[in-house]
């Protein structure tokens, strides 16, 4: 029974894996072939490529200006990831292990915060931003984002476990908050900083409701918005499909350095909502 | 006395960032959202608002549209929930496992997740692409042994709904593999042991230990497709523009489409606070489920 098991286990991980890989081996192929050949092809040639060509990805680099779209989503997500590890940093630890009045309020606060998805706030913040002048611009894509609920939960709940023992010493040695905290307390943190920065840096990079909504032409759009407008108006599989290769690039490299922490930030979302 | 104020106000100067961000970006938009709804604003209106109580919210229903949006999310919940959450608990269960190489499979399941949707949707575009040459319908003809008559999946009112929850269970299911594969790791061995000891067959095991052991992170799983079921709206606005016909539309994709396309601000708010509602009620019901399962244990 159990010498059967196992290859039947593996028959079934293999046939599932490829039905979740192939659309993107499809993506892949498709952008090294000249465009008529994408869709005029049996299910046999959908996967294979008979001679591969880098063409299609200087296309694209013709048709639109890829580096600064590039650059954009690269500036936005960056922007937004480090300055959420210092502010929900921060705000984690003064919430976990510092006392002061309305701390309580604060923390139930967040809890409620975190319960609202961004969409019931797309309106009434694209309002917002409207009155105050930002649409079209770095800064409506960054600041709104920058302090997350999610994020300085995930901090709380990490810094609400360091041994006391640590603040301790670093007080017999007269430092202040600010320094215990940057010089004593970061460095044993390491686990939920990269955890917070892979998860924002994955959700924030594929955003596409809000600049959507605020952007208007190819200077400050990030990749999600201008690879389904170049798909609107390009109408070349082949072009279309290395676009996509190069948008998805790297958040992959970020995927294979950084998957455990990945990984551990997806299972603590769970924890976060138990209330 | 001054040791301590001292030292309160560093503690709130390090939370304050933090904290002014949340209210100024989140606290304040929802507040905002619900004022709103009472009144007549339009961008770009020369008319002033004002006052206008519940009209918005009669507006919405007053024509089929915004309940026809409603509708299309509550069946994509019913069919995408059950769908999605029994494919990831089978995931996971197939890679809890000692086996070589069985971090590659659980990377394969997991690979869609880093996929922005946006791009999901454009790929997903070409394989349900119409004809013959269509990736999806040379699929279904081969496997059909030639009976399948191809289709044109996202014009087609029966399959264009079908073919956006396809690609979201296809994007989302390693994402819920994850946090099953975690509670599967956190249920304790001792409890299979001994059930082992009693004679207790793997259905036996599966039914008696490891569903009940994993009852809060199932909820917990199907709280968070349903909400993103009714947050639906990057797929919906890149592949069918809520058709044909309005089989595909959704709450957010009207949102959208109310201050985009007619900068009806108002409109938009009051549609913003009836999906809130509708998430609050969904959360409130997950609360109450696993404090259920809780007491039980």
């Amino acid at each position: 029974m159990k010498r059967l098991a196992t290859p039947f286990t593996y028959l079934l991980l293999t046939l599932l894996a490829l039905i979740f890989v192939a659309p993107i081996l499809f993506m892949v192929v498709s952008s090294l072939k000249p465009d008529e050949m994408v869709l005029s092809s049996g299910l046999g040639r959908a996967f294979t490529v008979a001679h591969p060509s880098l063409a299609n990805y200087a296309d694209v680099m013709e048709r639109l200006n890829f580096p600064r779209v590039m650059g954009n989503s690269l500036l936005i997500t960056s922007a937004i990831v480090a300055s959420g590890l210092l502010v929900n940093s921060l705000a984690g630890y003064s919430l976990a292990r510092l006392r002061w009045r309305g701390r309580r309020p604060c923390l139930i606060l967040i809890l409620a915060l975190l319960i609202i998805p961004f969409e019931a706030i797309a309106v009434p913040l694209f309002f917002q931003v409207t009155l105050l002048g930002w649409r079209d611009s770095y800064q409506v894509q960054i600041i709104p984002f920058i302090a997350d609920a999610f994020s300085i939960f995930l901090f709380y709940s990490f810094f609400l476990d360091i041994p006391a023992e640590l603040e301790e010493a670093a007080a017999m040695d007269g430092a202040g908050p600010w320094r215990t905290f940057f010089l004593i307390v970061l460095p044993t943190a390491k686990p939920v900083f990269a955890t917070v920065a892979v998860l924002t840096f994955l959700m924030r990079w594929g955003s596409y409701l809000w600049p959507l909504l605020v952007t208007v032409g190819e200077t400050y759009r990030p990749l999600p918005v201008a690879m389904a407008a170049f798909e609107n108006q390009v109408k070349l599989w082949g072009d279309i499909m290395a676009f996509g290769v190069m948008m998805v690039l790297p958040v992959l490299i970020l995927f294979l350095l950084c998957q455990r922490w990945l990984i551990s930030g997806i299972a603590a979302t769970s924890t976060g909502h138990k209330g | 006395m001054r040791q301590g104020s001292r030292a309160e106000k560093t503690a709130w100067l390090m939370a304050a960032p933090g904290l002014t961000g949340l209210l100024l970006f989140i606290a304040l938009p929802a507040a905002l959202a619900l004022i709103l709804s009472f009144t007549s604003f339009r961008l770009g209106s020369p008319l002033a608002p004002h006052f206008v109580g519940l009209s918005q919210f009669q507006r919405i229903f007053s024509d089929g549209t915004f309940s026809r949006a409603l509708a299309n999310n509550g069946l994509f919940a019913l069919l995408v929930v059950p769908l999605q959450t029994g494919l990831a608990l089978a995931l996971a269960l197939l890679v809890n496992r000692r086996l070589p190489g069985i971090t590659f499979f659980r990377a394969c399941f997991f690979l869609p997740v880093i996929f922005p949707m946006a791009l999901v949707a454009v790929v997903w575009k070409l394989i349900l692409a119409p004809g013959e040459a269509g990736l999806l319908n040379t699929l279904l003809h081969t496997m059909s042994l030639g009976a399948w008559q191809p289709v044109d999946f996202l014009h087609h009112p029966r399959y264009a709904m079908g073919s956006i929850m396809l690609l979201s269970i296809w994007q989302g299911a390693g994402f819920q593999m994850i946090i099953l594969l975690a509670g599967l790791q956190a249920i304790p061995q001792s409890l299979y042991e001994a059930a082992a000891l009693d004679g207790a067959g793997p259905w036996q095991r599966f039914w008696y230990i490891t569903l009940p052991q994993l009852k809060n992170a199932l909820i917990f799983v199907a709280l968070i497709t349903t909400i993103l079921a009714f947050r639906l709206f990057d797929q919906v606005w890149i592949l069918t523009q809520g058709g044909p016909h309005q089989a595909t539309s959704t709450v957010i994709f009207e949102t959208v489409r109310a201050v985009f396309r007619r900068q009806d601000v108002a409109k938009g708010a009051a549609m913003s606070v009836i999906f809130f509602a509708i998430v609050l009620l969904i959360t409130m019901l997950q609360q109450r489920l696993s404090r259920q399962g809780r007491e039980e244990q």
